[in-house]
């Protein structure tokens, strides 16, 4: 049986085309390179500077000069570049990014998304999140459908926000969620649930597709 | 040509109490340690850094947070610092979070004679309180202002005695932008070369941005 994290990260790896320009988050949409098809060449792209990014380095090759985001030594393709940090946002700030994939704490049906802060809890900083949601062409969620059943799904996010109305597509252990102008719409399910469920496990108001399809898990 | 090189001591000499200080580097990669380690040496207090992000404990920008020399932090990520985190809850230490893009731009703009940037990123979250927000062909953004400082600290890979600095793989990030954007600029250098030996197709940052060079980078 695979884990959430598995048929997340595969779900989300379909989403990918040949020649994407591609930036994964930090966690599990890292995963998600794992599971792009060998017919699908697509292009990492990560915020300190690299286009070609690679795998992460096996222990004792590491060049200590080349780092991904998340500050793990990683290999490079050839034919990548590096580049500095400007130039990187403004590769993401100005739409040359195809598809971002990141995580969420909470994400709503406006397509607002909250990632960042968890106020008198976690400090972190928003990083390139806020320049990523807003200058890609497409932003994925992948998420766990809830915190311990508490839904992140919501009808408006409660948590500071890391960008308004920019998340496209957002992918559960349970569902492939569109947001669309009328909100929430239920495009695909994990074949051990049912409709019901999620819309119990989901904090706002969800349409159900007239095309809806079973996840291939 | 005056003599860019000096001992690490001598740079010391132009980091005083209550500087904005600009450190280059993305979670340590590409911070120069040996200016960190001179500054927590010389224990000047009451700083203001700049830096992508708070470094790790120890290491980076993290040592002056470990030895408690910053009141007040700019930066787009605390996340792997708990130090900087728990400075921060106690009082000890402002924390300014920037997108990181704004950041880089903000520092961009310092240097390169702008007035400030304007940006979407930001617009409807906690980022845009106090800023002004313009709109311009039906488009909104927020105005970021320029960000300078006294002393920006880089870390080059390869510099020529004139100051021309090469840097290798990810260690670029934010050290060309800081390297335009300081009164005074040290840049820590692995390895040292006569002026010609690196050929100007490799020159990231030109010689006349850097004011002094100290080698020994490890």
């Amino acid at each position: 049986m695979a884990s959430a994290k598995e048929i997340i990260a595969r779900r989300a790896a379909r989403e990918l085309t040949d020649g994407n320009v591609v930036n994964l988050g930090i966690g599990l949409p890292t995963l998600v390179s794992s599971y792009v098809p060998e017919s699908v060449e697509i292009i990492l792209q990560s915020e300190n500077g690299i286009l070609g990014m690679g795998e992460l380095s096996a222990p004792c090759t590491e060049d200590r000069d080349v780092i991904n985001a998340g500050y793990q030594n990683v290999n490079i393709k050839p034919g990548a570049a590096f580049f500095d940090s400007a130039t990187s946002f403004g590769i993401i700030r100005g739409g040359h990014v195809d598809v971002t994939i990141l995580g969420a704490l909470q994400v709503d049906e406006t397509g607002t998304l909250a990632s960042h802060i968890v106020p008198g809890r976690m400090v972190s900083g928003m990083g390139g999140a806020m320049d990523l949601v807003v200058g890609s062409k497409k932003v994925i969620v992948t998420t766990t459908h809830t915190n311990k059943e508490v839904p992140k799904l919501l009808s408006r996010v409660t948590l500071p926000v890391t960008a308004k109305n920019r998340v496209n597509l957002i992918i559960t252990e349970l569902a492939v969620i569109e947001v669309t102008p009328e909100g929430f719409l239920l495009r695909e399910i994990h074949p051990d649930t049912t409709v019901e469920e999620v819309r119990r496990l989901t904090g706002a108001n969800l349409n159900v597709s007239e095309d809806l399809k079973t996840m291939e898990v | 040509m005056k003599n860019k090189i000096v001992s690490l001591e001598e740079a010391m000499e132009f980091i005083h109490d209550g500087q904005t200080i600009m450190v280059g580097g993305f979670m340590t990669c590409g911070t120069p340690e040996i200016l960190m380690d001179g500054i927590v040496k010389k224990g000047a207090r009451g700083l203001t850094g700049i830096c992508n992000d708070g470094g790790v404990p120890g290491k980076g920008i993290g040592k002056l947070i470990q030895a408690k020399l910053l009141k007040k932090l700019i930066a787009s990520h605390i996340g792997l610092n708990p130090q900087a985190g728990e400075q921060m809850n106690a009082g000890e230490l402002e924390i300014v979070l920037v997108p990181q893009g704004s950041l880089a731009e903000k520092i961009r703009a310092g240097g390169a004679g702008l007035g400030g940037v304007l940006t979407p990123t930001g617009l409807g979250t906690e980022v845009e309180e106090g800023k002004q927000k313009i709109v311009l062909e039906g488009v909104e953004y927020l105005v970021e202002l320029p960000l300078k400082a006294d002393v920006a600290l880089i870390r080059g890979s390869i510099v020529d005695k004139a100051g021309n600095v090469f840097y290798n793989g990810t260690t670029r990030n934010f050290n060309p932008m800081m390297a335009t954007a300081a009164a005074t600029v040290i840049c820590a250098a692995e390895k040292i070369v006569e002026v010609g030996e690196l050929g100007p197709n490799y020159v990231m940052t030109p010689g006349i941005f850097v004011d002094y060079i100290v080698g020994g980078e490890l």
